[in-house]
């Protein structure tokens, strides 16, 4: 089933084009050290370069400039000069150039290695979310949609309350009590808040598989539920498992560039959101440094549209309508 | 009359669920809350500390279920505490100067969005073997990947820096009497842009939600018998296929006027607009917290209470609801 589900994603033509983008952005975050120019908060550092420059060969002293001790005779005194030269490789606010190809910022760090850097740090927030999140709301939505009863009354009730408790505003709450050490507590509030849409989702399939003939059948014939839950059911909701996988990976990388673009959340990890985050604070606006805020919304842009891809992918699998003809 | 109670007693106990939260979430830190957060502000102030304990209700030597009652009380009664970063004006008076902004500026992208975005949708359902069409759809969809607040970031760039047609940010022109004509003209001036942004951001949603009802409408057996009649396609498109499929999106539309005072906190951030969001951007920022969980509950609330509203709508419309809810 696994098997089959990959092939026809991979020969939609949205969903491969989809996979293929995300494919580069998880090379780009996983060799991020090895493909950036600089380390990402390298700064200001002034490295001291000796210079040497000959100056004349030899040079007769003469006879008067001599004291005593010293033999008559002709002397080298100097072959070379030297010196030392401050050079500045990182310096503030710089445009794009051959040793920055996206400028500096107001820090003197390499705008192009933050952007590298910061790959690493959103995709993982975004996948590392999905993943968790659709872990516990797949749980949530077998064990309150086929056993039923009181757990399905208890989870579906909190589901729907906080299916409509508005989830930015309740991010930004929280997010702005908790002190923000590393990505662990925002992946945590960013599940916290988009469970319920899933779990529901997921539920109504299984509630739907639940009562189809080979489930039936297969209870008639006395089936453990393990069997019934792992080796019917779930196979049949790869495609809804993974398109929710995707959708909230997505809704995560945005909430996540959201929170750190308005301060909310640790902005001294590098990231995109953090990079927009100094932008805005140190107005790159006004200063038209177009290179310091639109790199950073593209990558997310295009981040989503991979996902957008692979979802659009998945919904003509599911729903045949869609294809287009 | 079941279903109304039971949709009724739901609205309050998610109500009920948003105050526990805002309640909580101070007394979750270690230590005095209220010590904890004036140290984590500049410039500690024993008149501002105190006004800090009353708003949380820690003034008292009460046990917390009489404080969480007395908590809830005050929040019912719309005394909202003492906001920090105005002190002392209370929490209610700020708020009050902000909605009116926000309920304007959002409301009036709500009706856009939801106007443009359908007629779209029915477009790019009814020729959606055109290339136009799909590029169109493929175009929204990349929008609605953007962070929207970008979005913003890039028209500020584009239209009020680089073109200067539009100002770069705020509400309106501070050299104008407030209430003259010249002043409103200047409110429509600062409004274009965040208007725009919000309303680009939410035309995709309406699109592809019309124009997927309208792709399944189309493929029913009526349509194809409508046809086989020799219908004009105008008459099979307006009324046979987009008739039928409004409905769910009329639907959302209802339910999208709960998110005017939330949904577009982030593009009032960007745009100094003085409404909710760029009121919870400054409360976050000057970490006044009193002011900031006011916000979350207003905006819980707007959305708790639509939804309500949308519940009880579709009771009187559909019968469906009204009878098998019994």
């Amino acid at each position: 089933m696994i098997k089959d589900f990959l092939k026809t994603l991979v020969e939609n033509r949205k969903s491969l084009a989809g996979l293929i983008m995300l494919g580069v952005l998880i090379f780009i975050a996983l060799f991020a050290p090895l493909l950036a120019p600089y380390p990402p908060k390298a700064d200001r550092t002034e490295r001291t370069a000796l210079i040497e420059e000959t100056v004349g060969d030899q040079e007769t002293l003469s006879e008067e400039r001599l004291s005593d001790d010293v033999e008559k005779s002709t002397y080298v005194v100097a072959t070379s000069r030297k010196w030392e030269k401050t050079v500045n490789y990182f310096p503030l606010r710089a445009k794009p150039s051959s040793a920055h190809l996206l400028g500096t910022n107001h820090a003197g760090n390499d705008l192009l290695s933050q952007l590298i850097a910061g790959t690493r740090i959103s995709v993982f927030v975004g996948l590392a979310t999905g993943l968790f999140v659709t872990l516990v709301s797949l749980t949530l939505a077998l064990l309150s949609g086929y056993l039923g009863g009181v757990f399905d009354d208890i989870i579906n009730f909190f589901t729907n309350v906080f299916l409509v408790i508005p989830g930015l505003p309740l991010m930004i709450v929280i997010g702005t009590y908790i002190p923000m050490h590393g990505v662990l507590p925002i992946i945590l509030i960013l599940a916290f808040t988009s469970w319920p849409y899933p779990t529901r989702l997921l539920r109504s399939q299984v509630l739907s598989l639940k009562n189809r003939d080979f489930v039936m059948a297969s209870r008639m014939l006395g089936e453990r539920t393990s069997f019934i839950v792992f080796r019917e059911i779930l196979p049949n909701m790869i495609s809804i498992v993974m398109s929710e996988f995707f959708a909230v990976s997505l809704s995560a990388i945005l909430a996540e560039a959201t929170l750190e673009f308005i301060g909310v959340g640790n902005i001294t990890v590098v990231s995109w959101g953090t990079i927009l985050y100094w932008a805005q604070a140190n107005g790159a606006i006004l200063m038209g440094a177009w290179w310091w805020f639109l790199p950073p919304g593209l990558m997310i842009a295009l981040t989503g549209t991979a996902f957008v891809l692979v979802n659009f992918g998945i919904d003509e699998i599911s729903n045949p309508r869609l294809r287009k003809r | 009359m079941k279903y109304f109670a039971r949709k009724f007693g739901m609205l309050i106990f998610t109500l009920l669920i948003s105050m526990t939260i805002n309640f909580f979430l101070p007394r979750l830190m270690p230590g005095d809350p209220a010590k904890a957060l004036m140290d984590r502000m500049e410039g500690v102030d024993a008149e501002k500390l105190d006004s800090v304990r009353a708003a949380f209700g820690l003034d008292t030597q009460d046990s917390l279920p009489v404080q969480y009652g007395k908590y809830l009380l005050n929040t019912v009664r719309g005394d909202l505490g003492i906001s920090l970063s105005r002190f002392p004006m209370p929490v209610s008076t700020v708020l009050a100067s902000a909605l009116p902004w926000t309920i304007g500026l959002m409301g009036l992208c709500t009706i856009f969005g939801f106007a443009i975005g359908t007629l779209l949708g029915i477009w790019a359902a009814w020729r959606r073997q055109r290339k136009l069409a799909s590029f169109t759809v493929g175009f929204f969809s990349f929008i609605r990947s953007f962070p929207y607040f970008w979005l913003g970031l890039c028209l500020i760039y584009a239209f009020a820096f680089k073109l200067r047609l539009f100002p770069l940010g705020g509400a309106f022109s501070i050299d104008q009497a407030r209430g003259s004509a010249g002043w409103w003209l200047s409110v429509l001036r600062y409004g274009t842009l965040p208007a725009f942004t919000i309303t680009l951001s939410s035309l995709g949603a309406w699109m592809l939600m019309m124009r997927n009802n309208m792709i399944n409408v189309l493929a029913e057996e009526y349509i194809t018998l409508a046809v086989a009649k020799g219908l004009p396609a105008k008459r099979i498109k307006r009324v046979y296929a987009a008739r039928n499929a409004i409905l769910p999106s009329v639907t959302g539309f209802a339910m999208s006027f709960g998110f005017i005072v939330g949904g577009g906190l982030i593009t009032e951030m960007v745009f100094a607009y003085p409404g909710m969001g760029y009121m919870l951007y400054q409360a976050v920022n000057a970490k006044d917290y009193p002011l900031m969980q006011a916000i979350f509950l207003i905006i819980a609330g707007s959305v708790l209470v639509a939804n309500f509203i949308a519940d009880i709508v579709i009771m009187f419309l559909d019968p469906r609801v009204r009878d098998g809810a019994k």
